[in-house]
């Protein structure tokens, strides 16, 4: 479904994205790891459709993402860093505009707002204004929106961010169960999260793909690694050596 | 393919509008709009000494100098506020072209003009009751003004691409709106002709061409010229032009 292929970024003189290139096909859940600055978010950006690449090429469900935007991100949801909204909204009328725009009105549009209020345990707050919702909740009404129109892929950027233990276990949960049926890409900072939903992980550090692999074969990446907490420091440590 | 267009600019649209009356800005610029056509045209345009019911003067005559604060006072959250709060990052990746986007939110702007304008309306009824005006003036002089007023609201648009924070385009925006209507401004023009040599007063009274001020006038003196409708058009649409190159370098 997801076909990235030598993906770079440049910002000036600085790189973002060096080479990045894989594969998620539907039925996996790819877990994206990094330090901060690596380039997670920045990659993602791009396959959303987002940030514009330097070079490389993106396609999704075999649309090529630069040559015809519109339809490849038909079939994305997309939960960006910071869990963006329209603070002058409700809730539900919030998830009401991303379904509109997403081409799904009338009873359709009512059924779909109320799934994605299911799922994310959003009843409670459906008709408080966004302006005044904790930040977990927040998080949750964006991760409500990447889902309205129960796309085949879907992109998060630390989905679980600012939730509590209860739902940090759900929104696992969740994406475990999407991810039997949907190409799931997800970044976290939060490794037992690569057990508990991956069915891989990919570590990046400066842009640049270091390890990738079932969390097992990561696991046996480095020798005389145990967890996956030692071989993240032990391959992505440069950062702190300056 | 053309109807999905269409719902997708008509989404943006609605979200747009209704998120005006949902924000006391508007209501305060209604007013303020309101108290100040209406106050100039009272006391400074003397329209109830003056013994013509002509609206020109009295009336259109200061909408431009009122629609310089206002129009981006209105029109700085367009895309400031998509910026600040993050939801352009979302609107960009949704299955919808920057260009509906950028029309959708535009027309829902000029569309709180519209309504501010309509509501004047009573102003036409009043010199109407007083003296048998000439329907000509009124009419081209509702379209010049509300000509000017999207006009000052697409360079807003053009102005908010471009930052994050509101402060900054009502700045820049106010800036430019005043610079557009000042190079036209008659005494200013001709004092500037009398102060420069004589070769470059063509090329002053080609600015001065260029200006919101010039077609203005020309238009509430009751001639509808498709020119200077044509003028307002293409500034709007090199406004909006400028506001989708804003958006794509954020991109970048
Ligand atoms: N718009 C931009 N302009 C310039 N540089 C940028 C921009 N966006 C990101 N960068 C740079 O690109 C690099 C990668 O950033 P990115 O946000 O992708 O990191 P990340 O892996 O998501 O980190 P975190 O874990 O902190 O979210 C950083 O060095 C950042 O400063
Ligand atoms: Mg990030």
């Amino acid at each position: 479904m997801i076909q990235v292929q030598n993906l770079r970024k440049e910002f000036g003189a600085k790189v973002a994205v060096d080479n990045v290139s894989f594969t998620v096909e539907k039925g996996e859940v790819l877990g994206f790891l990094g330090p901060n600055g690596a380039g997670k978010s920045t990659s993602m950006r791009m396959v959303t459709g987002y940030f514009r690449p330097t070079s490389g090429s993106i396609r999704i469900g075999g649309i090529d993402m630069l040559e015809n935007p519109e339809e490849a991100k038909r079939s994305i949801g997309y939960l960006p860093e910071n869990a963006p909204l329209y603070s002058d909204m409700t809730v539900a009328s919030f998830l009401g505009f991303c379904a509109e725009v997403r081409g799904i009105t009338g009873a359709a549009k009512s059924r779909a707002i109320d799934r994605v209020l299911d799922l994310c345990f959003l009843h409670r707050v459906r008709n408080q204004s966004v302006d005044t919702l904790s930040k977990g909740y927040r998080h949750r009404t964006c991760f409500a929106q990447s889902i309205i129109h129960d796309p085949e892929v879907l992109i998060l950027d630390e989905p679980t961010d600012g939730l509590d233990p209860n739902q940090k276990h759900e929104v696992r949960q969740l994406i475990k169960k999407m991810g039997e049926t949907k190409a799931i890409i997800f970044s976290t900072h939060i490794l037992e999260e690569v057990d508990a939903a991956c069915s891989r992980a990919m570590i990046i550090d400066r842009g640049k793909v270091v390890a990738d692999g079932t969390p097992q074969e990561l696991r046996q990446k480095v020798p005389g690694c145990q967890s996956l907490d030692e071989v993240f420091r032990n391959l992505t440590r440069s950062d702190l050596e300056k | 393919m053309k109807n999905k267009d269409l719902a997708n600019t008509l989404a943006i649209f609605k979200r747009e509008f209704l998120s005006y009356f949902n924000s006391p800005v508007l209501y305060v610029i209604v007013v303020i709009f309101l108290l100040a056509s209406m106050g100039f045209t009272f006391f400074f345009g003397r329209i109830l000494d003056s013994d013509n019911a002509s609206l020109t003067q009295s009336f259109f005559f200061w909408h431009p100098w009122i629609y310089i604060v206002l129009a981006p006072a209105v029109g700085m959250r367009l895309w400031s506020e998509e910026h600040r709060l993050g939801t352009f990052e979302l609107l960009m990746t949704m299955p919808l072209s920057p260009w509906q986007a950028i029309i959708g939110k535009f027309v829902a702007a000029a569309l709180v003009w519209a309504i501010s304008l309509l509501l004047t309306f009573s102003i036409v009824i009043t010199v109407s009751w007083l003296g048998n005006p000439d329907p000509g003036p009124i009419i081209t002089g509702y379209a010049a003004s509300y000509l000017y007023a999207i006009g000052c609201l697409a360079v807003t648009s053009a102005a908010s691409a471009f930052t994050r924070s509101q402060v900054v385009c009502f700045i820049v925006s106010v800036a430019l709106c005043i610079l557009l209507t000042l190079i036209g401004y008659p005494g200013i023009v001709d004092s500037v002709v009398r102060t420069l040599p004589g070769s470059l007063e063509s090329l002053v009274r080609f600015v001065s061409y260029l200006s919101f001020m010039d077609h203005f006038y020309e238009m509430t003196k009751g001639i509808f010229v498709i020119r200077d409708v044509l003028y307002f058009l293409s500034v709007i649409v090199v406004a909006l032009i400028i506001t989708h190159l804003g958006l794509r370098s954020k991109r970048a």
